[in-house]
């Protein structure tokens, strides 16, 4: 099966849900145009990102008129949004929304909220608590956003889950000048590690990143997509607004699993007998999570 | 990754896509930034230039009787070379007017009341331009506190703020700032004779080498006396840094409330663009 996905790189206002919703809909209306059939927007675009005390104020319930108007517009191409999530306890998350054909049917609440350097997002936002695939029109998908990709557990699970694209809204601010490198340092990471695991694991990596500046803090633009051989599809501007589109073939995926059946090979209980001996492991100063994956 | 990394090419397309969005989502096209003749300033103005457009940026000379006449004129060969909006405001009046009573004050308290002089110059034309201010400080003196508080330290936006002054010469180089302003000495041309190494006891080069693995690098102490640098002059720079640290924050504010500004009311400056 062979799909148009498109990737809007916008540049949100900041904590300005009406302005950031009329570019969603421009975008939309772009994809739709371009008969494009799957649209990614990045993460937090919604909003804007380095939102701090107005993470409440622009935080949307799932059945918020500003999702009611997202969920008509997916009548006209399904895509992904990057909001500010509230739940009925009031917990507030970075999630990544897939909306299509008029309904929400999968959201991923972000779990790696980077809290060191520059970030603070766990200041602002609760954790998500699950890494899950989830069925589309097109196929077996997963979302990971942004810091979620560099831990390799996240993608490992969407992979063994089923998924044949990995989708990813970013936020990532430029940082790290190098001499000799044509891109900050960060941008270059970002794209070793999107070409390392639409390899390693047969993906398409579908790579979202904003652009535009807040406070002084830029952020690369240079969306990708990238399928499971690693060659790179398409590309966006760095630095600046752009929309880019590719034809994507989940033929693809098959051909690469056929060549290289790594993930058929995976031994799923040796990982989990280890990774349940460490979680004991007295000393090792392992993050525990809530138990909390056995529903649904 | 133990040399400052001066990529040109890459910060001139960083800084002024910077430039562009800072000013253009304020809701404003322009800016003035006071022009010294010295690098940093030179720098910056045309670093605006290439982001707005020579037709929006204001570059406000401000000489004091005192100054340098070399000042005045490399500031005109960066506004003749980049084609930018031009002024001449002399602060000779305003800042004899006040040392008229103040007779006895030093050279110090002399530098920083032309620094803030100059300031409220830029301000006020700001205001008049419907322009923001465009600041020049670059890390070393950021860094250093080698600056003037509500002063040369002011600005709506800094494009160098993050870049070592070797770093400031290096893109200047590449960008085409007048050789002999990339060349000369350095100055705050606030007294006759001063330099800024001079005053500070150690080059700008020596010591970017050693806050750039001070700060961005964040070698330890012990590290750094491996590398070379002697212990003296690492506990005087951090010594300096640390003093300094007032002068990269807000004034404080004594908490009373569930709500302080800056401390519990959190915001990003870009709220609402």
């Amino acid at each position: 099966m062979s799909i148009r996905i498109s990737i809007a790189q916008v540049n949100p206002r900041l904590g300005d849900l009406q302005a950031n919703l009329a570019i969603y809909e421009e975008r939309i209306g772009q994809a739709a145009a371009d008969k494009a059939q799957l649209l990614l927007f990045p993460e937090l675009s919604l909003t804007g990102y380095m939102l701090r005390d107005t993470v409440p104020a622009v935080a949307l319930k799932l059945d918020a008129p500003e999702i009611k108007q997202l969920m008509a517009l997916s009548r006209q191409v399904a895509f992904v949004a990057g909001l500010v999530e509230e739940s009925a306890d009031h917990k507030f998350f970075n999630s990544a929304v897939y909306f299509e054909d008029g309904e929400i049917r999968h959201v991923h609440r972000k779990v790696y909220l980077p809290t060191y350097g520059m970030f603070d997002e766990q200041r602002y936002f609760a954790r998500g608590d699950r890494v899950r695939a989830f069925d589309s029109k097109f196929g077996r998908l997963a979302l990971l956003i942004c810091e979620d990709l560099w831990h390799p557990s996240t993608i490992y699970l969407a992979a063994l889950d089923g998924a044949l694209a990995v989708l990813c809204p970013s936020a990532s601010p430029l940082r790290g000048i190098v001499d000799q490198q044509s891109q900050d340092d960060n941008a270059r990471y970002w794209e070793l590690i999107n070409r390392a695991n639409a390899e390693t694991y047969s993906v398409f990596m579908i790579y979202g990143n904003r652009c535009g500046f807040e406070d002084g803090v830029g952020f690369w633009g240079g969306s990708e997509i990238v399928d499971p051989f690693g060659a790179r599809l398409v590309k966006a501007r760095y630095y600046d607004e752009d929309f880019i589109a590719a034809e994507v073939s989940f033929e693809a995926v098959r051909r690469k699993r056929t060549m290289s059946p790594l993930l058929r090979d995976e031994d799923l209980d040796l990982t989990i007998n280890e990774l349940m001996r460490i979680r004991e492991r007295p000393g090792a100063g392992i993050v525990r999570g809530r138990k909390t994956a056995k529903k649904k | 990754m133990t040399q400052i990394p001066t990529n040109a090419a890459l910060l001139r397309q960083i800084l002024v896509a910077f430039i562009r969005n800072e000013v253009r989502k304020t809701g404003l096209a322009r800016v003035v930034v006071g022009l010294s003749g010295g690098v940093d300033s030179a720098l910056s103005a045309m670093l605006a230039a290439e982001a707005l457009g020579r037709e929006n940026v204001l570059a406000v000379l401000m000489p004091y009787k005192s100054s340098n006449p070399d000042s005045q004129a490399h500031a005109e060969l960066v506004v003749q070379k980049s084609g930018i909006e031009s002024m001449v405001v002399s602060i000779t009046p305003q800042v004899d007017g006040y040392f008229e009573r103040y007779p006895d004050a030093d050279a110090r308290r002399r530098g920083n009341k032309m620094a803030r002089e100059r300031m409220t110059i830029l301000y006020d034309q700001s205001m008049r331009w419907n322009a923001l201010v465009l600041g020049t400080s670059n890390k070393t003196e950021l860094l250093l506190g080698y600056g003037t508080l509500h002063g040369d330290m002011a600005s709506a936006i800094n494009p160098l703020g993050d870049l070592y002054k070797t770093q400031v010469w290096a893109l200047s180089e590449a960008i085409g700032v007048p050789e002999v302003i990339v060349k000369k000495e350095p100055s705050a041309d606030l007294w006759s004779g001063q330099t800024d190494e001079g005053e500070l006891g150690f080059t700008y080069r020596e010591v970017d080498k050693l806050l750039y693995l001070m700060v961005d690098q964040r070698y330890t102490k012990a590290e750094l006396s491996a590398a070379g640098f002697p212990e003296s002059f690492i506990d005087n720079i951090a010594a300096r840094i640390m003093n300094s640290q007032f002068k990269r924050r807000l004034p404080v504010i004594a908490k009373v409330s569930q709500r302080t500004i800056d401390r519990d009311f959190r915001y990003s400056r870009d709220w609402g663009k």
